[in-house]
């Protein structure tokens, strides 16, 4: 009875997820006791299921532009045209991490402006290091015999890289992507301090007018899109690993 | 005889062709926040420095175009560099009129793109040369004290981020403080909980799958939900439990800061600190069970010396991570360098933005680079001893 148990949670989470940005409404009792002198219980300025779906969007575009770019140049810096640059991009990787997120935003602001800009910018960068740094790992610890026996069948670098390199390493790059993903979704609530439209609003709409509730319910379901994404992209990273026969974790 | 270019080369020589040519160099502003007017390097230096720096951007860019030794591009760096550093600050002196003080002069894209171009070619003269963890730990304090001797000089008070700073320096350290303070004590909490709590889950292992996904589901709320979810339990403490308030805990401020630094603190160590002690070769734990060690002594003397350079990482995680979150404290009255970010973006005052994020990534830097040093040396000495 163990093997569904954590399947059912799951459901449960992602059905009351549902229910709750699509009708707050219903829960409105349960959130009272939080607030005071008869501040609202639920958002009220703006729907939540609006903002939740501009915050996925906000997310899905950063990562897919930062899955494009990083696989891109951890492609280019592993062929041999490239190798001189991979100790500096190693370096480069290990330095862009140390940026906090706030002072990406609030950098980015004078160059793009207020709004979603900065904050895709933001979440692009952080995006980037996970799966760089993954997709480097997967390229370089490719096994040295199958990488031999692509070359003894006569594949050109191009089918080699295709065929043989990127499936390989498929499974490590999802862990990136995966990785990126809910740091995107915890980042891109910071967007909101400089006016991005994201779940962050109701969160900053919570702790500037000392509603609880806001802060809870902004808070809550970005944490349960993290963890069923995160979820989701696991069961696929094991599915990858499986057809690439090396074995579920 | 052919010229050869370096590929990395190539684009720094881009980088700096555009900066020295094309972009602005300085933008000078009647006030804080009216939108500037930009400056080229040689509108804003006197007739003779003007020229003088970009001649020296100009063969920096060469000297990284072309395939030249190592020492040749690491002193054509720091020159660049280092001229920049002093110029630019020259040249807020040059563009603000006299006695003006109104007036702000700010470092404007291509200056930050020069610094960014030499940077990297430094940096991939660094990677290149291979350095020790102590040189590279020396060649970062030899940047602070540079960096520093510029600040003390007074060069760059005529720059918009140090006329920020001017008029509220006593904040500026009192928020400093708050930072370091919050980024270190929830690390130190951290470490006193954490570790103890890996060797636990390590032992028992009916535990470790519980502990770790509760930790993991602490780090997928947004810090700005758990800075202000936090608020609610401890103003519940600090009126309730006697003793609470007076040690400072309140429901807004520091206190709530602390304790979501210190939450989400705990993942990297406790997970790091499993991670350390399963990597421990058997065979060195059944010789020291042959040698007839007790279970605490092959804790103390065998496990955990093998397993501290994976905990280490585990720290450097938290460090650099508790430091950037630090600024977000700021939301929720905790202090720190986020303070001055949130009321520059509120007041649209760049300046003062950077006054908060150019200390904080700083920051976050050399405790990077000090804590990779540390954990090379853990790292190394192990090896030594493995191989002894």
């Amino acid at each position: 009875m163990k093997a569904w148990l954590p399947a059912l949670l799951r459901l449960a989470v992602l059905v009351l997820l549902v229910v709750f940005i699509t009708n707050p409404s219903w829960f409105e009792p349960l959130l009272k006791p939080l607030t005071e002198n008869g501040a609202p219980a639920i958002y009220n300025q703006g729907s939540l299921l609006t903002l939740t779906l501009q915050h996925l969007w906000t997310v899905l575009i950063a990562t897919v532009a930062a899955t494009i770019v990083a696989v891109a140049l951890a492609i280019l810096v592993t062929r041999p045209a490239g190798a001189e640059f991979l100790p500096l991009s190693r370096s480069l990787v290990n330095i862009g991490q140390t940026f906090p997120p706030v002072a990406v935003l609030a950098l980015a602001v004078p160059a793009v402006g207020f709004g979603e800009k900065p904050t895709l910018i933001a979440l692009f960068l952080y995006g980037l290091l996970p799966i760089f740094e993954n997709a480097l790992t997967a390229l370089t610890t490719l096994p040295g015999n199958v990488m031999e026996a692509a070359r003894g069948a006569g594949m050109t670098g191009w089918q080699r890289l295709l065929k043989v390199e990127l499936p390989l390493s498929a499974p490590v790059i999802l862990g990136g992507i995966r990785l990126s993903v809910v740091i995107g979704l915890a980042t891109a609530t910071i967007g909101s301090t400089v006016a991005a439209k994201t779940l962050g609003e109701v969160i900053i709409a919570g702790l500037i007018s000392n509603n609880l509730a806001f802060v809870l319910q902004g808070g809550l379901i970005v944490a349960a899109l993290a963890v069923l994404i995160y979820d989701g992209l696991s069961a696929i990273e094991r599915y990858a690993a499986r057809r690439m026969g090396q074995g579920a974790e | 005889m052919t010229i050869r270019f370096d590929k990395l080369g190539v684009v720094i020589a881009v980088i700096v062709a555009y900066a020295a040519l094309l972009a602005p160099f300085a933008t000078f502003r009647a006030n804080r926040i009216v939108p500037g007017q930009a400056r080229s390097i040689i509108d804003a230096l006197p007739p003779t420095l003007g020229p003088l720096l970009l001649a020296i951007v100009i063969v920096g860019g060469i000297v990284a175009l072309l395939r030249t030794q190592l020492m040749l591009r690491l002193a054509a760096s720091i020159v660049a560099l280092v001229a920049l550093a002093i110029l630019i600050g020259v040249a807020g002196g040059f563009l603000t009129p006299a006695g003006n003080t109104f007036a702000r002069v700010a470092p404007a894209s291509g200056f930050w793109l020069l610094i960014f171009a030499f940077t990297l070619l430094l940096a991939d003269v660094l990677t290149r040369l291979n350095l020790s963890p102590w040189s590279r730990v020396g060649v970062l304090v030899l940047a602070a004290l540079a960096i520093a001797a510029l600040l003390v000089s007074g060069s760059w008070d005529s720059l918009s981020i140090l006329k920020e700073y001017a008029t509220r320096a006593d904040s500026f350290w009192a928020e400093a403080s708050k930072h370091v303070t919050l980024a270190l004590g929830s690390l130190a909490g951290a470490v006193i909980v954490g570790i103890p709590l890996g060797i636990l889950c390590h032992r028992v292992e009916k535990l470790r799958a519980g502990v770790l996904n509760v930790l993991n589901i602490i780090q997928t709320i947004p810090s700005i939900a758990l800075f202000g979810l936090l608020i609610a339990p401890l103003g519940w403490v600090a009126v309730h439990v006697p003793g609470a308030a007076a040690i400072g805990i309140r429901g807004i401020g520091t206190a709530p800061a602390f304790v979501a630094l210190f939450l989400y603190s705990l993942l990297p160590v406790v997970a790091n600190t499993v991670v350390g002690l399963a990597g421990v070769p058997r065979a060195a734990n059944d010789a020291a069970r042959g040698m007839g060690m007790t279970d605490r002594q092959r804790l103390f003397d065998v496990e955990f010396p093998l397993a501290f350079p994976v905990i280490l990482t585990g720290i450097r995680i938290v460090l650099v991570q508790n430091i950037g979150l630090a600024t977000i404290a700021a939301l929720i009255g905790g202090g720190g360098f986020g303070v001055f970010v949130f009321q520059g973006v509120g007041q649209t005052a760049m300046d003062l933005v950077l006054l908060g994020a150019l200390p904080t990534v700083a920051l976050a830097f050399a405790a990077a680079i000090i804590l990779d040093a540390v954990i090379e040396m853990t790292a190394t000495r192990r090896r030594v001893v493995e191989t002894a």
